[in-house]
């Protein structure tokens, strides 16, 4: 893991079992950058389902595959960016999970709680090596996300 | 940490305290396998206390979905008790709450069962 005052950016293994400690400091850089308690769950969360959609869907669960993280604190923002070594996604593909046909769909609410928690989502193809997804959110922003 | 569960059998009710983590991976499988074990031995009405439950992700929300249609399949009922307010704001945002039939009060989420049986 490698430290400097304003980035915190880490590897890990393509393992579940890593999720929880990348949970601990999402919510620590969150507290760090300024977010209050509620937003810092919000956080958490989108890293959270970040990590996994890079671990099991991006990386199939191989444990000889990586994740790179990096959260980066700005003056106004933090920006996350979770980087898997899969063949990527199209975000538009996933299926609306509010809408009535979809309700009780088991899966396809990750990235919805990444965009309701977060106030920007992007999804790169990084050419030959993987996708790299980008969360940013807003010091006093207006996403309530509940 | 893991989830962990807790079965007990009030009237015709199997009420399930759960705790810890509803995610992908061990939370998910869990929950997934007690329902199915529930159901094959003749449950009918599974209660879900979620009380202790100190996270849930949205595959986790997905196992609940799950859950409630397989036992809804089966001609049961599933319900969910003690949402903690993580996990009710999560329905709410995912338009789940409305899906679920949600108590905060064991005593009478057991009766409403009982109601809904002698319908």
């Amino acid at each position: 893991m490698t430290t400097e005052s304003n980035i915190v950016e880490m590897t890990l293994e393509s393992d579940l079992n890593r999720v929880e400690m990348v949970e601990e400091i999402a919510r620590r850089v969150s507290a760090t950058a300024g977010f209050d308690e509620d937003d810092q769950h919000k956080i958490e969360m989108a890293v959270h389902e970040s990590v996994i959609n890079a671990i099991w869907h991006g990386n199939k669960n191989d444990p000889s595959k990586q994740v790179w993280l990096r959260f980066q604190i700005f003056d106004d923002r933090l920006e996350i960016r979770v980087r898997d070594q899969g063949i990527g996604f199209d975000p538009s593909s996933v299926a609306n999970p509010l809408k009535e046909e979809n309700l009780l769909n088991v899966s396809g609410r990750g990235i919805f709680l990444i965009r309701t928690f977060m106030d920007e989502y992007r999804v790169k193809k990084l050419e030959g090596q993987g996708t790299e997804v980008t969360l940013v959110k807003r010091l006093n922003s207006n996403n309530s996300g509940q | 940490m893991s989830m962990k569960s807790t079965l007990r059998q009030v009237d015709s009710v199997i009420v399930v305290d759960l705790s810890g983590r509803i995610t992908l991976g061990e939370g998910c499988t869990q929950l997934r396998e007690l329902v199915r074990e529930q159901l094959g031995k003749g449950t009918k009405f599974v209660l879900l206390n979620l009380a202790d439950v100190t996270y849930i992700d949205s595959s986790g929300i997905g196992e609940l979905v799950s859950a409630f249609t397989t036992v809804s399949n089966q001609g049961g009922q599933l319900k969910l008790l003690n949402l903690t307010k993580k996990v009710h704001d999560l329905l709410q945002i995912t338009k789940l709450y409305t899906v679920f039939d949600v108590h905060d009060d064991e005593a009478k989420a057991i009766s409403s069962f009982e109601k809904a049986a002698g319908a």
